[in-house]
């Protein structure tokens, strides 16, 4: 049970190394802690661990050593089962690509994590894809495979998806780095407005530090380590 | 559901590369039913015709072990040598006690025969023949001779004083019809006969060389009174066959040979031919296991991609597995349920070709439709399917995702 203060998402003394003849350190001895409603850009130059960082703090990564906290609960113990489980049910995820099944309809990719959690009935899943959808422009859409679709558009049908279970934390690997600037600044809003209006928590990795400085909060790694986290302009 | 579907996207979305893996498994058992068909249908066939053309016992007027010579009894101790053996007279002793207490019990029935051998003369021709003494009224109960009776029956034998029925090929051979007077000369006696009917069994061997005339007269050609040796045993189940010669031969003390240990080494061969045919069978649907492999490695090596995102979404590996082993199984149930039509088809062509054979009648491919060569087909096939889908499934399961999404992106 976590207060309204508590940290949605910690990471304890986390490092991440990569085993191989050299072994290298993708992130390197990270504390952070992500509260509620925070929107928050994670920078740095290529290589710096921004990605890394994310995929830990998504349960899609496991720690060489310390610790993620997913609302004040441990992951260490996890089996990969309720590591799914706790993605499926506490994360979305938007890529910089925006990794949709081809062969499914964008309506049914939305669909897709609501039928893998199965709470909700058949009728009740259709009908919440479509107003994802349609609360993102979406709605003429819906029964398009992702090639009949732009590449703006398909980015946000990937938002579509990862809100279909109604997770508190997005979490997004670039998810304007592939967009022209329209596009971009079209994603940026959506998730903005998911901070303001709809209470979510959004940690985005971007190479763009005029977005970064759009955003709550900014946390710099230089070669896997936090050089800077503090308030933006913005939030300020 | 959502993993039926999925399953079911991937293998429609690739019509091609399905279709072949569907065709290799459905080729793989529609040529293993109809391999096992022709192979179980030719087998039964043989036995068939070895059940009705035989009898299923045969008692005949030897012992297993020779008995033993009146010096052998009398002087068990000492050795002789030059000694002339006792001649026993042939023939199974008292024979129609022996028949009535064999029909008390056994589940069939049994007619006494006398085999001896003669040479039948007509018109200046010479043709060797096994004469067959039989009873008329028992012989319809012990083989099938009074349904390959093409003309005259068997009760045409007591029409003629010395009446004979004889092949149709060796009716050919000598020239002689229905009507016609021949003359037999026994091992030991001669005779004038009548041809009182003509046989055609469809088996060369027989129909050129068996004749079959009254116990009596049989025994006039032998030159021996009262001789019966041989009493042939039909029964209600041809299987039973073993063990029922088996009590015979210890109730009577003759040597009682069950048609299978009559054609022991046959049968021996059909174990053979069999584990031949399931050796065939087994590898046709390897091969064919080895399309559905190759269409779901192939699936599972474009899909990374995709399972990574499942993945990521929350999917469980259980799952992901799931989905492809699933793929693989449909592959092999539409395939298998293609392989049973085409199996089917090619044992309705196969029985349609007509097959000649000059020592037997049979005009088409003998076929065994046995819906267990169609459980076992398939069977075969889902399981060579869900090995071949399980091990890339569990590789894709097995898959990270960071690794897929870090080499997209």
């Amino acid at each position: 049970m976590t207060s309204a203060g508590d940290p949605l998402i910690s990471a304890r003394q986390v490092t991440r190394i990569l085993p191989g003849v050299v072994p290298t350190t993708l992130v390197h001895d990270v504390d952070l802690d992500i509260r509620a409603h925070e929107f928050v850009a994670v920078t740095g130059p290529s290589g710096s661990g921004k990605s890394s960082l994310l995929y830990l703090l998504g349960l899609l990564d496991l720690p060489t050593s310390g610790e993620v906290l997913i609302g004040g609960r441990g992951t260490a113990h996890m089996d990969e089962d309720e590591r799914a489980r706790t993605r499926l049910e506490t994360l979305g995820f938007v890529f910089q690509f925006h990794f949709l099944l081809p062969e499914f309809s964008i309506r049914e990719n939305v669909m897709l994590p609501m039928r893998a959690l199965g709470r909700l009935t058949a009728d009740e899943t259709r009908a919440r894809a479509d107003a994802l959808l349609a609360s993102l422009g979406l709605a003429d859409h819906a029964g398009k495979r992702p090639d009949q679709l732009s590449g703006g558009q398909r980015q946000r049908v990937a938002v579509a998806r990862a809100l279909a279970n109604d997770p508190p934390v997005i979490l997004a690997d670039e998810p304007t780095g592939s967009l022209d600037s329209r596009s971009s600044e079209q994603v940026f809003q959506i998730l903005r407005d998911l901070v303001d209006r709809n209470g979510k928590t959004v940690v985005a990795v971007t190479h763009d530090l005029g977005l970064a400085e759009r955003m709550d909060r900014r946390i710099r790694l230089v070669d896997g380590r936090i050089v800077a986290d503090a308030p933006t302009a913005h939030a300020a | 559901m959502l993993v039926a579907e999925i399953a079911w996207t991937h293998v429609r979305a690739r019509a091609r590369q399905t279709t072949v893996a569907l065709l290799g498994v459905a080729v793989g058992v529609g040529f293993s039913i109809m391999m096992a068909a022709l192979m179980e249908g030719s087998q039964d066939d043989f036995i068939r015709q070895l059940v009705d053309a035989l009898p299923h016992v045969t008692v005949s007027d030897e012992r297993r072990t020779p008995p033993a010579q009146p010096a052998e009894t009398a002087f068990a101790a000492a050795e002789f040598h030059g000694l002339t053996p006792e001649v026993r007279r042939p023939g199974i002793k008292n024979p129609l006690a022996t028949i009535i207490a064999l029909d008390a019990w056994i589940p069939g029935a049994a007619a006494p025969s006398v085999q001896t051998k003669a040479v039948l003369r007509y018109a200046g021709r010479d043709r060797s023949a096994s004469v067959v003494g039989i009873d008329p009224n028992r012989e319809p109960k012990v083989s099938t001779l009074a349904a390959k009776m093409r003309q005259g029956t068997l009760a045409s034998l007591y029409r003629a004083t010395n009446a004979i029925i004889i092949g149709n090929r060796m009716a050919e051979r000598l020239g002689a019809r229905v009507g016609a007077n021949i003359t037999v000369q026994g091992e030991r006696g001669r005779l004038g006969a009548q041809v009182v009917g003509i046989f055609h069994t469809g088996i060369r061997s027989i129909d050129e060389n068996a004749v079959y005339v009254l116990v009596k007269t049989a025994q006039i050609l032998a030159a021996q009174t009262g001789l019966v040796n041989e009493i042939r045993v039909r029964l209600a189940d041809p299987m039973s066959g073993l063990e029922i010669a088996r009590r015979i031969e210890a109730e009577t003390g003759y040597k009682s040979v069950s048609w299978q240990e009559a054609n022991e080494d046959l049968l021996s061969s059909f174990v053979i031919r069999n584990v031949i045919m399931y050796t065939v069978v087994g590898a046709i649907l390897l091969v064919a296991s080895f399309g559905t492999y190759n269409i779901i490695s192939t699936i599972t090596h474009e899909k990374a991609r995709d399972i990574a995102i499942l993945k990521s979404l929350g999917f469980r590996a259980a799952t992901v597995r799931r989905i492809f082993v699933l793929e693989a199984l449909l592959i092999g149930i539409l395939g298998a349920g293609l392989g049973w039509i085409l199996g089917y088809v090619l044992c309705l062509g196969l029985g349609s070709v007509e097959f000649r054979n000059p020592y037997m009648d049979s005009n088409y491919l003998p076929l065994a439709y046995s819906p267990l060569h169609y459980a076992i087909a398939a069977g075969v096939a889902l399981t060579s399917s869900l090995v071949a889908g399980y091990v890339p499934a569990r590789k894709a399961a097995r898959l990270h995702p960071v690794e897929i999404i870090r080499g997209a992106t």
